[in-house]
């Protein structure tokens, strides 16, 4: 029957099931096989994303006739235990919406390269002998380097090569060693544990190229600062389903469905346990619907309402009552019943340092990082163990045993002097509510007198100051509040007019935080986020929400203490892969430089920077400097920060200088460099950003959107770095002018030789690069993934081959070593020598460097240059360009009897070595027949990896990870144990392992099954015997210090620097709020209206990367939108997905509003990651493309961040340095006259 | 008595995160192709919303469902005389645009523009007229409140007078995930002029035979829900099928499995197949519930169990039965309610209502609230998940937050007699483990396997998977010749 009369069958007799249920027409059920044959599949792979969310899903990915056509989570992670939720299933949306990618219309298939340049370069291989002298000749001649630099963005891209793409590449790399220096080379990739063996592919190229690898967790500020000024840590945080363990959680600035999708449940269902919810956010949050109590505080005020309930609990839980629970945590785990001095200052006396050991007329080693504790049992002052004095000269004290270090009593810390003062003294304390009206406060303490060798003394405890910070009365006289309703620092009633929460409400919430900590051992928790880490005072608002935390003795709980998830990860194999990707198996150092200093002074930002030092450090202080780049000048000549480009001469050109001088010996060079330094015969490159000699020159972006997404300050990254087409709307000369840094009339416009971008899709970086190469997808790769989210170690795997002529990351940068060293041979470039400048580092005995926290600059003759002391460690590095590609594949000669390590604890991997040759196979010389071992491809005589383990394809390099870390291998875990113990004087510390000694967690077995990683004390908490991870348990009930100076969690920070900041202890600052333009733009009629811009995350983009794909699309406004409150919007006559501009000096964004009651007056959300390639038009006030999220923002830096060389302020790797934050700023909005698309 | 088994589903809104990753696992398997492209099967609305399509709740617009008329059942689109006349017009369609126009960019350009003055940019481009186009709205425009007028739109909160709310302070929203609801008493298959649409015998899954269906689309309206979709490429009905691919192995629908947020639960009801009629045309709405509840049946009641086995439903069903989370949330405890069952389709989708923040001016006088201290009104929600029945909103939000007290008690190893007496020993702490801890195991309780005789199950041993004729003989038989559906019969 045809359709047509098939249509007439209305009144057709139907047929019957034998119940008479179910009524079947003609056909029967036959056609059920239709979608059961579209359910069917051929293969399932286990895989995963390396999405930058830090989620580590595992993943099933279905294949079918060869293609994959959908993905679904995994449910068989190990159980938490029979009383708890299980992590199943992991996954969101967004990772549901992957498999999109593969075959997208957007899908790099091919290698590209930039028109203009192809063309050029085309031309000029014919033209020279070499690729050398190719590429010189474009880049040399202003005209044709300009003609392809201005072209970037703009289209234009034509079909290369595997060859050509990494011919040019390898060309420019080893033109600028050549003529600059390697360290004007850099890479950058963010967040290892997503991927942790394609990080390291480029990674381990960078550094065996000398280039620098240029951070992402303190440039993306995610980095919260104050975890390692409070505790020495990066970020150690729980595991999501540790939260299943607390009593009562805050979610403060974090929106947990959004942000931590696959964790969401953990928080959802702890209520059916009887644990109450608060969310702290100043919008009705996703995170606000699983709450019982909205605190819906103002944007960026966090501070103020954390100090308020800070005083509630200190005045009602330690003074007006003492919970012996609390005080006791404060005496074993807090810097509170330290001494501090009180320094006199103009006539005042303000906070000072720590007293010293030193001070004391002590003269045992390190005697200046040794502090004392008045003990009650002796009524003396006792030096008690742990302390960083101890971590560097006597390893047997350096643990947490209340024990007088000097003979082994044991002691009780007094936390007040208040019942054994001699004087009461008015100390005078910084104050910042208000940006125009900085204050100081004075505020009573009591003090004992000391005789010193500096003579007579004031000191009293940092419990003590800071209960005169916070203004609790402790009937001491002085200006304190007596109760809850005076209108003074830091009361309930006095935080309102900054937060707009009822002053009763501050006071609940404060009560029922600690009331549950008591009732429950510490299970009160605090999980934070982005919307109060973003932020440029986040440390200091950090500080003030931790405190809450160490105050009810919360942390090292399981269940309690602070949960920091922003862009934080965990990289469980920390040591392998910390070696493989350092390229330490063959060299000394890699050079890695801190992010946010680089694009900082890359992107010329420093030339317009708004800020003066001046409004912002305390009243009690005159800035060092009035414009922050002069701070970074001061961190790069201290050693705190590291700075590439280093200097303003090569390397090579510095050692041939020094011969000319007739040095050699490197130890003379040294000499030799720090004198020329001193007499300014050699400068930092920072000190003259501008000059050409001092130009990043090549960049290759792997796993990132750094160009789109993660550039704060976007225009200036077009104008400066990339000298293309930008929106900058304002080009004024800083503030303040710069006095270390070089002002030349001329900045730097295209600095970028190339722009390398490996990526799997044609979006913002991609766009903007010369060349792109097509990287394979997630499910055409093996490779690693942990997260802290959870504590497992899982893999990635090829569901499919790499489609077209994409590679794996591994194998693309094993593509450009070859180039690299094949060129080198080509031109005989000879072996390199090296000079790489060191920062003083954390968790290395550099950590003692600079005592006190005292600055002495050396430039200005305040010390000599030393190096490692008061200036960078140098380090010698020879560089042999022919033998890259050799050294990438083979595991290097320096680990067969070396150690690998994290966080000051490394062992000897030696039998790890040797096991991995068996288990890789070893390099072989070919050309001496026999077996090819593996697929070793090229091995001629002379090979300098012969003999190694071979890691040239990406699985054996994941082997080699699992085998080298202590958190997949049980006998490197039971190695590092056992080095744990000798480091602190504790026994019995390798049943850590939980008997999981004898285990080795391989790839085949993360296949089968997702694997719970071993315990180990590269982390300060531990998972034994399955238990929940959380933080700081080692150090609370294993007695391991913070690795703080005092050892403990620090409320009180003595470097001079905090001091000129105001912000030794915690406290409240106001948000910067400079005006959206310095001259107003002339006014055409439109009405505009000024907001706080806000860039939290977005719901609809595969995390802060990837936000393209038709599914999430679809499920918003299809393209970039701005959220703002009805009421704004109806201000300038915007309605619901109007088109606005919204700008401000650094440039304008075009988008769709969206208007809703849910967000409150005075704000704009532009989620993250809207990227610019998909639904955006032009705008009238640039004539140009409108922008990304980052359009709007720029960076501050805050030079506290930037401390060096003293403990816990040592700089790390993405641990310690200045963070990329961007908030802090306003826009104009306003309703967008027309709509142009600019297609031409 | 006619006992019949049903496959359930049960949402625990408390715990839903609006996260969407339900819609998209589910489009990804089931309609992610040309034509279905504006399809959810499953979709997320943010409550209050108008939702999608536009305002599908709005009865006097839709025509869904059915209604009472002297009594009687009949379809709220009319009789069937009635709906004879419009087989070529159907005033009560959606169109496309109270749903959405499905869009895609120009992808390509990105990569092969040529160079230009501006950066490229991919433009978004219908994927049903093949243009360029704005985008407009979209299948979850209203998204977190996105919008806000729409917001105030929403039909239940007119009806409770409450259209002006959402005033900041004490401003709400929660997630509302919405599927076919295999009702046991489908309008859509009443609607169906073709006979296309039918009830399986074995599980309840309500599904459109592709084969049968002739496109007359009147199904799209008759479902109140609106969660009949008209194929534009194949001039076919489709709608959810519950995964019964899956079903049939004994895994959770898609929808289920992948939810993150862990809030969904599958299981087996048994039910009075006799008494359905009679309790969708219960006379007063807010009844239906109630009445619905009494049409499930015990499983773990010996005669029930006899009579059931008698009646032909498999050992491994009755076994399931007994062991049916959704069973559990719906009849024992009571906590799981239907979806407007005023439609009177009498839904087996249920619903667990949301907590809730503290009203603003109450927050900071409670600890944990009661019903009326919550932000989202006890009258919303009811006229939700209960026809307005205040009674049995506020009855379950209750013992949901008693639940919390006793547990934050036991917990902390306080006395809990209190509860004890109120709810029995373990009630409360059963239901902790179901809602709280949430095994998967416990989550999902499918019966797994063919219904068939042995010598069918050999049978399809050897020609499982074929997918034409060769192996299993064209003859037609329901089920058991291996044959696809499809070419065999036309």
């Amino acid at each position: 029957m045809n359709t047509f009369f098939k249509k007439f069958s209305y009144l057709a007799p139907k047929n019957k099931s034998e119940s008479g249920h179910q009524a079947i027409y003609e056909g029967g059920r036959d056609w059920e096989s239709m979608y059961r044959n579209r359910w069917s599949y051929d293969k399932v792979v286990r895989s995963t994303h390396g999405v930058n969310c830090t989620g580590s899903c595992s993943w099933n990915v279905f294949v079918k006739n060869g293609i994959v056509t959908w993905e679904n989570q995994n449910h068989d992670y190990p159980e938490t235990s029979p009383d708890m939720p299980d992590f199943e299933p992991r996954g969101c949306p967004r990772g549901a919406s992957f498999s999109w990618y593969m075959y997208s219309p957007l899908r790099v298939k091919y290698p590209y390269v930039r028109g203009e340049l192809a063309d050029m370069w085309r031309a000029a291989k014919k033209e020279y002998p070499n690729a050398l002298e190719a590429w010189k000749s474009i880049v040399t001649d202003p005209e044709k380097a300009k003609r392809y630099k201005s072209a970037r963005g703009m289209g234009g891209f034509v079909r290369s090569t595997w060859e050509e793409a990494s011919e040019i590449t390898a060309a420019s790399m080893l033109y600028t060693v050549q003529t600059y220096g390697p360290d004007r080379n850099f890479g950058f990739s963010p967040i290892p544990a997503m991927s942790m063996i394609s990080y390291a592919a480029g990674a381990r190229f960078m550094n065996l190229m000398g280039g620098a690898c240029l951070s992402f967790y303190d440039w993306y500020a995610d980095l919260p600062p104050a975890s390692p000024q409070v505790w020495g840590d990066q970020t150690d945080v729980p595991e999501s389903s540790d939260w299943y363990n607390a009593g009562y959680i805050m979610t403060w600035g974090s929106n947990v469905p959004q942000t931590r999708t696959p964790d969401a449940h953990f928080l959802t269902e702890v209520r059916y346990k009887g644990t109450k919810v608060i969310s702290v956010s100043p919008d009705y949050a996703e995170s606000t619907t699983a709450a019982d109590t909205w605190l819906n505080v103002k944007a960026g005020s966090d501070g103020a309402l954390a100090m308020a309930m800070g005083h509630v609990i200190l005045k009602e839980y330690y003074v007006d009552n003492t919970t012996p629970m609390f005080v006791d945590y404060a005496k074993r785990y807090t810097d509170f019943p330290f001494l501090v001095q009180l320094e006199e200052q103009d006539g005042k006396l303000v906070a000072g340092h720590f007293l010293t050991a030193k001070t004391m007329g002590d003269k045992s080693a390190h005697s200046e990082f040794k502090y004392y504790v008045l003990d009650e049992t002796t009524d003396s002052l006792v030096i008690p163990n742990g302390q960083m004095g101890h971590r560097w000269s006597d390893k047997s004290k350096w643990n947490l045993k209340l024990e007088n270090s000097e003979n082994g009593a044991p002691i009780n810390p007094v936390l007040s002097f208040i019942d054994s003062k001699d004087e009461i003294k008015a100390v005078t304390l910084p104050f910042f509510g208000h940006l125009d009206d900085k204050q100081t406060l004075d505020r009573h303490v009591p003090v004992k007198r000391l005789h010193t060798r500096e003579g007579v003394v004031y000191v009293t405890t940092v419990y003590d100051l800071l209960l005169a910070n916070y203004g609790v009365d402790r009937g001491l006289g002085g200006a304190v509040n007596t109760d809850y309703t005076s209108d003074t620092p830091f009361t309930p009633t006095w935080q309102e007019k900054y937060t707009g929460i009822a002053p009763d409400m501050v006071i609940h919430t404060a009560r029922e935080f600690a009331d549950n900590a008591i009732a429950t051992g510490g299970r009160s928790l605090i999980i934070m986020g982005g919307g109060i880490n973003h932020w440029f005072h986040a440390d200091v608002i950090y500080r003030a929400v931790l405190n809450l935390v160490l105050f009810c003795a919360c942390e090292g709980k399981n269940g309690g203490g602070w949960a920091h998830y922003v862009g934080q990860e965990k990289l469980r194999p920390a040591e392998g892969w910390g070696a493989i990707m350092s390229a330490k198996d063959w060299q000394p150092v890699p050079r890695l430089q801190n992010g946010t200093s680089f694009f900082y002074f890359a992107t010329d930002q420093w030339r317009t920077d708004e800020m003066d030092t001046d409004d912002l450090v305390s009243p009690l202080a005159s800035p060092r400097y009035r414009h922050v780049g002069d701070y970074n000048v001061l961190a790069a000549r201290l050693g705190w920060l590291p700075s590439y480009p280093t200097f303003n001469k090569s390397g090579a050109a510095i050692f041939e200088e020094a011969k000319q001088a007739g040095l050699t010996e490197f130890g003379d060079v040294k000499t030799f460099v720090a004198e020329q330094l001193k007499k300014k015969e050699l400068s930092f490159a920072v000190e003259d950003p501008d000059a050409p000699e001092n130009f990043p020159r090549n960049l290759i972006v792997w796993r990132a959107n750094l160009i789109t997404s993660s550039s704060k300050g976007h225009e200036y990254f077009m104008k400066h770095l990339l000298g293309t087409k930008n929106g900058l709307l304002e080009n004024n000369e800083p503030v303040a002018k710069p006095t270390e840094i070089k002002w030349r009339e001329q900045a730097g416009e295209g600095k970028l030789d190339l722009l390398v971008d490996l990526d799997f899709r044609m979006a913002g970086s991609a766009l903007y690069s010369d060349i792109v190469l097509p990287t394979a997808t997630w499910y055409e790769k093996t490779d690693l993934s942990s997260t802290d989210m959870h504590p497992f170690v899982h893999p990635f795997q090829p569901a499919v081959d790499p489609g077209w002529e994409a590679k794996t990351d591994w194998d693309i940068f094993l593509t450009l070593g070859k180039a690299v060293s094949k060129l080198a041979k080509e031109v005989n470039m000879p072996v390199y020598r090296d000079m790489v400048a060191m920062p003083l580092q954390h968790d290395s005995e550099a950590e003692l460097a600079q005592p006190g926290g005292v600055v002495k600059d050396w430039s200005r003759g305040e010390c000599e240059p030393i190096p490692g002391k008061t200036m960078p460690q140098l380090v010698e590095v020879t560089r042999d360009y022919t033998r890259i590609f050799e050294k990438q594949r083979a595991l290097g000669p320096n680990l067969a009897n070396g150690a690998v390590g994290a966080h000051g604890i490394a062992v000897n991997i030696g039998e790890q070595y040797e096991e991995l040759k068996a288990r890789n196979g070893v390099i072989r010389d070919a050309s001496l027949g026999g077996v090819k071992a593996g697929n070793m491809t090229e091995v001629a005589t002379g090979d300098v990896g012969i003999g190694c383990p071979s890691i040239e394809d990406a699985y054996q390099a994941c082997q080699a990870v699992l085998t080298m870390s202590s958190a997949t291998n049980g006998a490197v875990a039971h190695k590092s144990w056992a080095k744990a113990e000798e480091l602190t004087g504790l026994t019995d510390l390798t049943k850590m392992t939980g008997g999981r000694s004898g285990e080795h967690i391989t790839f085949e077995d993360i296949v089968a099954q997702p694997r719970l990683v071993i315990s180990t004390p590269i982390f300060t908490g531990n998972g034994k015997d399955n238990r929940r991870y959380t933080p700081f348990t080692n150090n609370v009930e294993l007695l391991m210090p913070f690795r703080t100076i005092t050892g403990r969690q620090s409320y009180f920070l003595d470097h001079d620097m905090m001091a000129e900041w105001g912000e030794q202890m915690a406290t409240y600052k106001p948000i910067l709020a400079y005006a959206p333009m310095r001259e107003a733009l002339p006014n055409d009629g439109t009405r505009e209206i000024t907001l706080k811009y806000l860039t939290p995350h977005n719901k609809w983009s595969i995390h802060s990367m990837y936000f393209d794909t038709p599914q999430m699309l679809t499920l918003f406004r299809g393209g970039q939108s701005v959220w703002l409150n009805e009421d704004d919007a109806n201000e300038i006559g915007v309605t619901d997905n109007d088109w606005i501009e919204l700008y401000n000096s650094n440039g304008v964004v075009a988008s769709r509003a969206v208007v809703t009651p849910r967000i409150p007056r005075g704000l704009v959300y532009m989620h993250h990651a809207q990227d610019r390639h998909i639904n955006v038009p032009g705008t009238s006030l640039t004539g140009g493309r409108g922008g990304t999220h980052n359009t709007p923002t720029r960076i501050h830096m805050k030079p506290t961040h930037m401390i060096g060389g003293y403990g816990q302020l040592s700089y790390g790797f993405n641990y310690y340095g200045p963070t990329g934050n961007q908030r802090d700023m306003l826009v104009v909005v306003r309703k967008m006259k027309e709509v142009d698309w600019l297609e031409d | 008595m006619k006992i019949k088994a049903q496959i359930s589903m049960v949402m625990n809104l408390d715990k839903c995160i609006g996260c969407h990753t339900c819609s998209i696992t589910c489009k990804n398997t089931w309609t992610n192709r040309e034509g279905a492209e504006y399809m959810y099967f499953n979709n997320v609305e943010t409550k209050p919303g108008i939702g999608y399509p536009k305002h599908w709740e709005d009865q006097n617009r839709w025509k869904g469902g059915w209604v009472l008329k002297n009594g009687k059942l009949e379809l709220a689109t009319g009789s069937k005389g009635n709906r004879l006349m419009k087989l070529f017009f159907h005033p009560e369609q959606p169109e496309l645009k109270d749903y959405f126009e499905p869009w895609t960019y120009d992808y390509e350009t990105l990569i092969h523009s040529k160079r230009k003055n501006n950066q490229p940019v991919a433009r978004p481009r219908s994927l049903i007229t093949k243009e360029k186009m704005e985008i407009e709205w979209g299948p979850n425009w209203e998204d977190d409140l996105a919008g806000g007028s729409t917001a105030r739109a929403d039909v239940n909160l007119q009806n409770i007078g409450q259209n002006i709310a959402l005033d900041f302070h004490d401003i709400f929203m929660k997630y509302l995930p919405r599927l076919c609801n295999h009702c046991l008493n489908p309008a859509c298959v009443a609607a169906c002029p073709s006979g296309a649409i039918y009830k399986r015998d074995e599980d309840g899954v309500v599904l459109i035979s592709q084969d049968v269906c002739r496109g007359w689309r009147h199904c799209v309206p008759a479902c109140p829900y609106k969660k009949i979709y008209y194929n534009w490429q194949t001039n076919k009905a489709e709608k959810c099928v519950f995964c019964y691919p899956r079903l049939e192995n004994g895994l959770p629908q898609i929808c289920a499995d992948t939810c993150v947020g862990r809030m969904r639960y599958v299981g087996v009801l048994l039910y009075d197949l006799d008494k359905v009629a009679d309790i969708a045309a219960t006379e007063n709405s807010q009844d239906i519930y109630g009445n619905m509840l009494d049409v499930i049946l015990d499983p773990h009641d010996p005669d029930i169990v006899k009579m059931a086995r008698e009646q032909g439903i498999p050992e491994n069903w009755l076994k399931a039965a007994k062991e049916s989370p959704v069973y559990r949330l719906i009849k024992e405890w009571q906590i799981a309610l239907p979806l407007h069952a005023e439609y009177r389709t009498v839904p087996m989708v249920w619903y667990v209502p949301p907590m809730s923040p503290i009203l603003h001016k109450q927050a900071s006088s409670v600890h944990f609230p009661e019903a009326e201290a919550m932000r989202i009104p006890v009258a919303y929600l009811a006229q939700l998940l209960s026809a307005g029945n205040e009674v049995v909103i506020r009855r379950v939000l209750d013992t949901l937050l008693d639940l919390r007290r006793y547990m934050q008690q036991r917990t902390r190893g306080e006395a809990t007699t209190e509860f004890d007496e109120k709810y029995g020993p373990h009630a409360l702490y059963d239901m902790y483990r179901l809602l709280g801890v949430a095994k998967y195991k416990d989550r999902f309780r499918i019966p797994a396997g063919m219904n068939a005789s042995q010598e069918e199950k050999r049978l399809h041993q050897g020609v499982g998977g074929f997918s034409d004729c060769a192996f299993g003989g064209c003859s037609g038989s329901a089920g058991a010749s291996g044959c696809s559906g499809g070419g065999c019969h036309e």
